[in-house]
């Protein structure tokens, strides 16, 4: 097969790319420049985007002797990724930026555009595997390794999608593994520490980047009885579940810690109160995307809303045109759901489904 | 089996050049040390400086050998600048064509970032200067221009710039003219003597010669100041230990291509309207840039073909044709890999979308029929590839 290898100047998508010569195919490896002024992006280990990761890359390409190139796709990312974060915290919600650039940069834009120029498959880093079913047909799974599994953020991607996908260290047992392949590999990058923060807010400070593109929005904080308890510098900084950074003046009345349980974008308010207000049974999505489609009634199921987060068992029903609605009923409450993240559902290791929070309720 | 089409990125060492800096590589001396294996040295290095003055129309003199295009170019816009603003502090303003290297332009705009004026003289849609531009900036400004740099011919485009009438139009005002003349030693007749310049940057690579290798001709008693200090070789205005292997494989290197030149650029201009007729013949909606063909083919580098293919990135045309061994460019400066949006185009009016899908062949000494065969074997099958991956990722 004709294959572009994703390389982010990492190990993991090193050590992928490898695995894919190894197995015969032809590789080309392409790094993403996703920021037009690469200086905004953070620089050094942290993020995937600097001068020295599309050098690491580079230099990937060049020990594993396979072609590469840089392929712009700052436009693209600005638009959509960028664009919806900013979009999303604006309206009150909580965005997962490495989900949305999943779905929109590495398995649209790069893959379309790979598959236009002929490329059989993109294969990239990622801990996931992929099931092949006798039929040809696909399913999703959890990595072997459940520490670094990221089947919760590429699910977005959907059937289709997945059929050009390759994960080939979705087997792989632990990082260790991994960087001592590369180690013996003779690439460099073995020793690179992983990047977690969001690549292009450069210093890590979320709330500092929403306030120097969405500006000041001084407004209320209230508590559930709406008496005003404090003021913020802009409602969309906030995200229920969280405490830190609250600057309430004065302590709740109980003495107990308060939480951000709602943030309300049109009024600019955001609601505090007690933990045991943030506990969630019942959520709603929508934008669903099935991999195993889903039948009328209810079904059992596990239920995933962080990156990191454990699943809960839980029940579903898909409704709506093309099933793109679910409900779900946890069997198990869950603290701090945020509308906009998302959640996925999983028979086992076996992704189900994935939809955007939308509400939820106790 | 490749087809190298980008000579104006660089091009072969010629085998001359090869055998002459093998052979000087081997030897030890220091051309400023005063002993015998010092005075071996230097006698090569003036003996190379000599053939390089004599090819380019300069007394040795004015040779100051540099590591490159990149450092002549500074040490003419930053040396010419300080030394002229130093003598009167009027002097502020820094005229550079919007179409230059930059290698100029960016000097250019790291002065202007300090005490200079950066004025950028527009060009027309080919990429020829604005001469009425500049005559109008020099009546306004006259007394306030520290220098005037505009290259012999674009590196991109291979528009030939008019140096001869900026001599002319400068003169008046005692204002001196640089010219990056990299493109064009060893396409077209360049001689330095004749031309008026005051200064001029040639490279050793783009002529056949070795990488890290160039010149600024300058004019005796041009007052530069220097961009590197140290132990004062080259007048004072370049320090640093001479590279006798450098100088000498630099000095065969244009020695052969100013010889070659009349018969080598009929040559090329053959291959490249050709190449031209036949990518128009098979793309129809490609676009030339830079000059149109004219009847004795003067306004354009013999060796340059640059096209605009719409709907398609550069990148996308760039990985398919590398794919099927050939080899281009997309003729536009990059930072860390990515193709940025080209100024030059930009500067002649394209659009940013236009600009995108651009593709510049360039010819040199070792191209033959076969390389501009495979690129038109290649290319209507690339475009149209490329051209859907572009719909695909719009």
């Amino acid at each position: 097969m004709r294959v572009l290898a994703a390389l982010s100047g990492g190990v993991d998508s090193a050590v992928a790319a490898a695995r894919a010569v190894d197995a015969g195919h032809d590789v080309v490896g392409v790094h993403m420049a996703l920021s037009r002024d690469r200086a905004e992006f953070r620089t050094g280990s942290r993020g995937c985007c600097s001068i020295e990761d599309a050098g690491d890359a580079r230099r990937a390409a060049d020990v594993l002797g396979i072609p590469y190139y840089v392929w712009d796709l700052s436009e693209r990312f600005e638009q959509t990724v960028v664009a919806d974060f900013l979009a999303e915290y604006e309206a009150g919600r909580t965005p997962n930026p490495c989900v949305r650039c999943n779905e929109h940069i590495k398995f649209e834009a790069l893959l379309d555009k790979a598959v236009a120029l002929g490329f059989d498959a993109v294969c990239t880093g990622h801990y996931a595997r992929i099931e092949l079913r006798a039929e040809g047909a696909r399913r999703l799974h959890r990595a072997a390794d459940a520490a670094k599994d990221q089947s919760y953020v590429l699910a977005v991607m959907g059937p289709e999608r997945l059929a050009r996908a390759m994960f080939p260290l979705g087997e792989v047992v632990s990082k260790e593994v991994v960087r001592a392949e590369a180690e013996a590999r003779g690439l460099g990058v073995s020793a690179k520490p992983d990047s977690y923060d969001i690549c292009f807010v450069a210093d890590g400070d979320t709330q500092g980047f929403l306030r120097s593109h969405l500006g000041s929005r001084p407004g209320d904080v209230v508590d559930t009885e709406g008496t005003v308890v404090g003021r913020h510098d802009g409602a969309y900084a906030y995200t229920v579940g969280q405490r830190k950074g609250l600057a309430l003046g004065r302590p709740a009345p109980d003495g107990r810690p308060r939480y951000v349980l709602d943030v309300q974008p049109v009024t600019n308010t955001v609601v505090v109160g007690a933990a045991e207000l943030l506990t969630v049974t019942g959520v709603q999505g929508d934008r669903a995307v099935w991999f195993e489609q889903p039948g009328a009634g209810w079904f059992d199921c596990s239920v995933q809303v962080r990156a990191h987060g454990a699943a809960v068992p839980a029940q579903a029903l898909a409704t709506g045109p093309a099933s793109a609605d679910v409900e779900v009923r946890l069997h198990e409450g869950l603290r701090g759901l945020a509308p906009g993240q998302s959640m996925v559902l999983y028979a086992g290791s076996q992704v189900l489904g994935q939809a955007t929070v939308t509400a939820s309720s106790r | 089996m490749t087809s190298y089409l980008d000579h104006a990125a660089t091009t072969p060492m010629h085998p001359r050049a090869l055998e002459a800096m093998v052979a000087e590589l081997g030897r030890t001396g220091n051309a400023s040390s005063l002993h015998d294996a010092g005075r071996a040295a230097r006698r090569v290095v003036e003996e190379s400086r000599e053939l390089l003055g004599a090819r380019l129309g300069a007394r040795p003199s004015e040779v100051i050998l540099t590591s490159g295009g990149t450092e002549a170019d500074n040490l003419a816009v930053k040396g010419l600048f300080w030394a002229r603003h130093a003598a009167d502090p009027r002097r502020r303003r820094v005229l550079v064509s919007a179409v230059e290297h930059h290698a100029v332009l960016d000097p250019a705009v790291w002065l202007a970032e300090r005490d200079a004026e950066l004025v950028l003289l527009p060009v027309d849609e080919a990429g020829l200067l604005d001469l009425a531009a500049l005559r109008r900036e020099l009546e306004e400004h006259g007394d306030e221009v520290a220098l005037i740099s505009v290259m012999w011919a674009n590196n991109e485009i291979g528009t030939v710039q008019p140096v001869r009438a900026v001599v002319d139009a400068a003169a008046p005002y005692g204002i001196p003219v640089h010219a990056d003349a990299v493109q064009a030693v060893g396409q077209l007749e360049v001689d330095f003597g004749a031309s008026g310049l005051d200064a001029m940057t040639v490279s050793a690579h783009k002529v056949g010669g070795p990488l890290g290798v160039g010149a600024l001709v300058a004019r005796r008693g041009l007052g530069l100041v220097p961009v590197l200090h140290g132990g004062g070789q080259e007048r004072g205005v370049r320090s640093g230990t001479l590279d006798v292997p450098g100088a000498r494989s630099f000095a065969v290197a244009v020695d052969a291509a100013v010889e070659a030149r009349p018969v080598e650029a009929e040559r090329l201009a053959g291959l490249r309207d050709r190449l031209v007729a036949a990518v128009r013949a098979s793309v129809p909606d490609a676009v030339l840039r830079g000059p149109a063909q004219a009847a004795d083919g003067s306004a354009r580098l013999p060796g340059n073909v640059h096209f605009t293919f719409p709907g398609c990135e550069g990148d996308s045309l760039l990985y398919l044709l590398d794919s099927k061994g050939v080899q281009c460019s997309t003729g536009s400066a990059c930072r860390a890999g990515v193709p940025q949006p080209s100024h030059v185009l930009l500067a002649c009016g394209v659009p940013e979308d236009d600009a995108r899908g651009a593709l510049r062949f360039s010819l040199g000494r070792t191209t033959r029929e076969s390389d501009v065969d495979a690129l038109l074997d290649a290319l209507p099958d690339v475009v149209a590839r490329a051209r859907a991956a572009g719909l695909a990722s719009a």
